[in-house]
């Protein structure tokens, strides 16, 4: 199967903190990764970097066959990024902010008003198009980055925490959008998330990072199949937990 | 090219997203008009120029400008959107100039809408039609370079406020160093030299060489290289901090 990214020892320092030390990832067609590990792990860090938004300090990106930092606009052509919080303009109207995200795109004209078109469809934005995007809600606002993101239906997907804040419907409907882009359009995707059923749900490969670096990469079933016997909750919580606390590794080998 | 179109379409049409252009218009229209009649003596001169008008503005930029230009990036920064354009197929350049050029463009449609002044004084006597075409063109000069300033300082912060009060500061020091006070008070003392520099770094002195109605490509320059330079100022400083 073809690498469409392709990571070789991401390292990111801010200050004194090692955010990535190390990282790195491929990912082929039809992955869906999902990207675990506590809060200030180090996720948005290295997803940041794979869009070309952070400069990693070393390490190297190839998106869809582009190195990121040889041609950064082909390279970013070919990604669509949710970045944490899904940002955007929060005094554009939904249908404009698209427009302007086609145009950015290089779709003009017609061209541009259908992928808009499409898009919407697709994300079930039809009722909210003439809000500004102050106004929506939480749901909403992540669906609208998810539009934006996907629009021109990019090989590679970058995904910040695309869940949450949405409601459990909401979320099935998001994950169903996932899985099919992964497993039949074929796109490589990488999604961070704090939830761990999600991974179950969606993912095809799971990697928990802790401090800047990779302590597990192995498929959503293994990852379960490690669960520790005795240890309350769900088996992922178990996993986590002994991974991200560090006594996994002893605990294991 | 096309690429700096789509971000000046953005930018441009956001002023009118909210009341804040609204707002700036009308103040800026009646600020200087104000100045012009009050002040300035416009009618008590009894002559068909437009001198008082335009005199004032470079004072009126000094507060109006940075109320501009302090979102430029700041509201980037803040909102986390700046993550959203930087990783669009944009170069910093196109992002830069985009918001440039459609806060200048915004700050000449202002300037145009005092157009009508130019019809009363026309209707009132017989102005020097040049003269007042360079001080159109020496008022949109002076706005552009200020606004090239704020963006640079916009781009460094994500509070607004301080984007504000550094850019008011340093366009102040710009005004300052040309103002004829400043200058007679530094001739007192300081050898000529620096009498001299302060003059060709000091806003006012362009400015009002070319409200005179002479256009001399050295205050053009003048204006030119400050815009430039702190645009280039500006890419920099993005480039090397998207993330702060
Ligand atoms: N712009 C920044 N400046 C300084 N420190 C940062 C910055 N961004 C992230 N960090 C730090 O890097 C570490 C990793 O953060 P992050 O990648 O956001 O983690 P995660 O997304 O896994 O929660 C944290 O300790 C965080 O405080
Ligand atoms: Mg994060």
């Amino acid at each position: 199967m073809t690498t469409l990214i392709e990571a070789k020892d991401l390292r990111k320092k801010f200050g004194a903190i090692k955010a990535v030390n190390g990282i790195n990832l491929n990912v082929s067609a039809g992955e869906v990764l999902g990207f675990l590990g506590p809060n200030g792990a180090g996720k948005s860090t290295t997803m940041r970097m794979l869009t070309g938004f952070l400069e990693a300090d070393s390490g190297t990106v190839q998106l869809a066959g582009v190195a990121l930092d040889t041609d950064p606009l082909e390279a970013r052509r070919r990604m669509g990024y949710l970045p944490e919080g899904a940002p955007a303009y929060p005094d554009m109207r939904v249908r404009d902010f698209l427009m302007f995200i086609a145009q950015a795109r290089g779709f003009m004209g017609s061209e541009a008003r259908h992928r808009v078109e499409q898009v919407i469809e697709r994300i079930h934005l039809g009722q909210v198009l003439g809000q500004t995007i102050e106004t929506l809600s939480k749901g909403f606002k992540r669906r609208v980055g998810l539009a934006q993101a996907i629009l021109h239906d990019p090989p590679v997907l970058i995904l910040d925490e695309p869940t949450d804040g949405l409601d459990p419907n909401q979320k099935h409907e998001v994950r169903n959008l996932i899985s099919e882009m992964g497993a039949s359009q074929g796109k490589a995707i990488v999604l961070s998330t704090h939830i761990l059923e999600e991974v179950e749900a969606v993912c095809t490969r799971a990697v928990i990072i802790n401090k800047g670096k990779v302590v597990v990469d192995e498929t959503p079933a293994r990852l379960v199949a490690r669960a520790p016997e005795e240890s309350g909750g769900s088996a992922l919580d178990a996993v986590f937990r002994s991974v991200t606390s560090g006594d996994l590794e002893e605990a294991g080998q | 090219m096309r690429r700096i179109g789509i971000v000046f379409r953005r930018e441009f049409s956001g002023y009118f997203a909210t009341p804040l252009a609204a707002i700036f218009l009308v103040v800026f229209l009646f600020l200087s008009s104000m100045f012009a009649f009050n002040i300035g003596g416009f009618f008590d001169r009894g002559q068909a120029d437009l001198r008082p008008f335009f005199q004032f503005h470079p004072w009126l930029y000094l507060f109006l400008v940075p109320a501009i230009s302090m979102r430029l990036w700041a509201e980037e920064r803040r909102t986390g959107t700046i993550e959203l354009i930087a990783t669009l197929p944009l170069t910093m350049q196109d992002l830069v100039l985009g918001k440039f050029f459609a806060a200048w463009a915004f700050s000449g449609l202002a300037l145009l809408l005092t157009v009508p002044m130019w019809w009363t004084v026309s209707f009132l006597g017989e102005p020097d039609h040049g003269v007042i075409v360079c001080s159109y063109l020496a008022s949109w000069l002076t706005a552009g370079a200020f606004l090239a300033i704020g963006s640079a300082i916009s781009s460094l912060t994500k509070n607004q406020v301080v984007a504000f009060v550094l850019c008011a500061a340093v366009c102040f020091l710009l005004l300052l160093s040309g103002f004829s006070v400043v200058l007679d008070f530094f001739r007192s003392w300081a050898p000529n030299m620096v009498v001299e520099g302060l003059s060709a770094i000091g806003v006012l002195t362009h400015f009002d060489s070319m409200v005179r109605g002479v256009i001399d490509l050295r205050d053009v320059l003048y204006f030119a290289s400050l815009i430039v330079a702190f645009l280039m100022i500006n890419t920099a400083v993005i480039d090397w901090r998207k993330a702060a």
